[in-house]
């Protein structure tokens, strides 16, 4: 089922505002992008082809993304580094319910200091959006990245 | 340089960079030196040192098979038509191709792509193209002979599902290089019940191999560097706890138990000690007591030279070590569960897993401090790390205050490499 023109406008002003959000690392409002028992997860390619259901991380609900919140804020020890995510025109499907599916290429340069730009992290949210709350917010992203030999760590959200 | 004159080189460098007979302060050649890491390759990597592959159930078939490395030397684990498992080098022994590129898989047989030289599941060389020649022309010598061009295999052992292989066919009994203490600790989880795959996380770390290993032998940093670890009392210098090691002291265990109550803080330098930490979703922690566990809720074990075994509480998980070059390591975490686990349980194996792996709450910062550690040996050659916490010697302790454990590991590791 098509997607209407207006729909689509607000989905690409969301991803917009997401990547918008993480690279300026205002994290605390990371978690508002998500429904209340929406469903964040960062897993290798490998193991989704494969039907491993291992992640780097998944986080179910807001709670569980203001406890990441907080390790990357307060208690995972790192080197500091800038993230700049561009990310694709989302190809788009209507399910059930309101509710759109998106699949949509990612790129994720790191920039750490007195060091040259990296490509850090390259793959494919597989989302579903919803409308809650007067908005639309993520009822499932899954970052499904190709590179699964992940440059020592990952801390920030993709 | 000629081999000799290399190998002089490092027998040079090892004797002027350690600063005693101890091993309680490595030099930094030791973590960033050419010559060193290939006498490593060689030695212990290659030489009589079994090393970790897999698990039996990354195989389930005949014909499915998993690539891995030793050292930097790729091989590839197979299921043969027996059901045995057979771990052969991945190079073709026409042209050294490294023929098998898929990580996993399932095949007929094992297909060099450059010449169509076809290897079975036990490596031997089933047959050449042109081996006769065509129409009278070319063709092999009188004198080849398919059986002595096979693939090189590896000596395996499986104990309990889990799959070693050496290239060293004179190496001693899986089970007495593991050695009796350490062994326990093993089949403390590998008991022979029937695992099964979560799945993989892969990091390269820019720091050389032994610090992971180090890592896994110091008890020391985890109730500091690991916020965590402290504050849910996971690991503490505080809690109940025993150091073990085999009788060569390569091979460690560290054992814990989480205190149920955390009181307080345990010393006032400890700084990662948040009182007021609370978890907005406890589901995180939702640890639940499994039967084979005993009174520990954690051991960490560490089988020289490549593989680390991780119980933190019910999340399981080997740590493989593939060494690139001294500065620079991948590290391969293969998390897995019980045939008899319920969907509970694996849920709950998966949810711990957060605390785990390149983005864990409690070991991606480990990841961090090896790479500032690398930095810093390279800055300084002349540099010798201090790892004196509870004396000079090497024995197994009932507490966390020490750094024994990698003082035994470079006992063992200097008798390997200045013999």
């Amino acid at each position: 089922m098509s997607v209407p023109a207006e729909l689509r406008q607000r989905i690409t002003d969301l991803y917009a505002a997401y990547a918008d959000c993480i690279d300026a690392e205002r994290f605390d409002e990371w978690p508002e992008f998500f429904t209340e028992n929406g469903w964040y997860r960062v897993v290798a390619r490998e193991n989704h082809d494969r039907g491993l259901p291992l992640s780097v991380l998944s986080l179910k609900g807001k709670a569980m993304m203001k406890d990441r919140v907080y390790g990357i804020t307060s208690t995972i020890f790192h080197a500091p580094y800038y993230q700049r995510h561009i990310i694709s025109v989302p190809a788009l499907t209507s399910l059930e319910d309101g509710v759109t599916a998106a699949s949509t290429n990612y790129l994720v340069i790191r920039t750490k200091r007195d060091m040259a730009a990296d490509v850090y992290n390259v793959g494919r949210y597989i989302d579903e959006i919803v409308e809650e709350g007067g908005g639309l917010k993520f009822r499932k992203k899954f970052c499904v990245y190709d590179n699964d030999l992940v440059p020592n760590s990952l801390i920030y959200p993709i | 340089m000629s081999m000799a004159s290399n190998k002089c080189a490092v027998d040079d460098l090892m004797r002027a960079s350690w600063t005693d007979d101890g091993s309680s302060r490595i030099p930094s050649a030791v973590y960033t030196d050419r010559g060193i890491y290939e006498r490593e390759q060689e030695r212990i990597f290659y030489g009589p040192h079994w090393s970790y592959v897999g698990l039996e159930v990354e195989v389930p078939e005949a014909g499915c098979f998993k690539r891995t490395s030793i050292g930097e030397r790729s091989v590839i684990m197979i299921r043969n038509r027996k059901g045995e498992i057979n771990v052969l080098e991945n190079r073709c022994a026409h042209r050294a191709m490294r023929f098998c590129q898929e990580r996993s898989g399932k095949v007929k047989t094992l297909v060099c792509p450059y010449h169509q030289w076809n290897y079975n599941y036990d490596g031997k060389l089933l047959g050449v193209p042109f081996k006769n020649g065509v129409k009278g022309n070319g063709g092999m010598p009188q004198d080849f002979q398919l059986e002595d061009h096979g693939l090189n295999t590896l000596k395996v052992a499986v104990r309990n599902g889990v799959v070693f292989a050496c290239f060293d066919h004179e190496v001693e009994p899986l089970e007495d290089y593991i050695g009796e203490e350490i062994l326990a600790c093993f089949d403390r989880t590998f008991d022979g019940r029937k695992l099964t795959l979560l799945g993989y996380s892969r990091q390269r770390i820019p720091g050389n191999w032994k610090l992971m290993m180090e890592n896994i032998k110091d008890p020391y940093h985890p109730g500091l560097l690991h916020t965590w670890f402290v504050t849910f009392g996971l690991w503490r210098a505080d809690n109940s706890s025993r150091l073990l090691m085999d009788k060569h002291a390569r091979h460690a265990a560290m054992i814990s138990r989480r205190s149920d109550q955390v009181t307080g803080n345990i010393d006032e330098n400890v700084t990662s000690f948040r009182a007021n930490m609370q978890l907005n979703e406890p589901l995180l922690l939702d640890i639940v007591h499994e039967p084979w566990w005993g009174s520990d809720t954690v051991c960490m074990t560490t089988i020289f030279p490549n593989v680390i075994f991780q119980q933190q509480v019910n999340s399981l998980s080997s740590r493989q070590i593939i060494p690139q070059g001294p500065d620079s390591f991948d590290f391969v975490w293969t998390h897995f569960g019980f045939e008899d686990d319920d969907e509970v349980m694996t849920e709950r194996r998966l949810r711990q897993a957060n605390l785990f792996g390149p983005a864990g709450f409690v070991s991606a910062d480990d990841g961090e401090v090896i790479e500032f550690s690398q930095e810093g040996f390279h800055q300084d050659k002349d540099f010798s790390t201090l790892c004196e916490l509870d004396g000079r010697d090497v024995g197994s302790t009932d507490h966390m205050v020490t750094e024994t454990l990698i003082r035994g590991m470079y006992r063992y590791w200097r008798g390997v490499m200045e013999a």
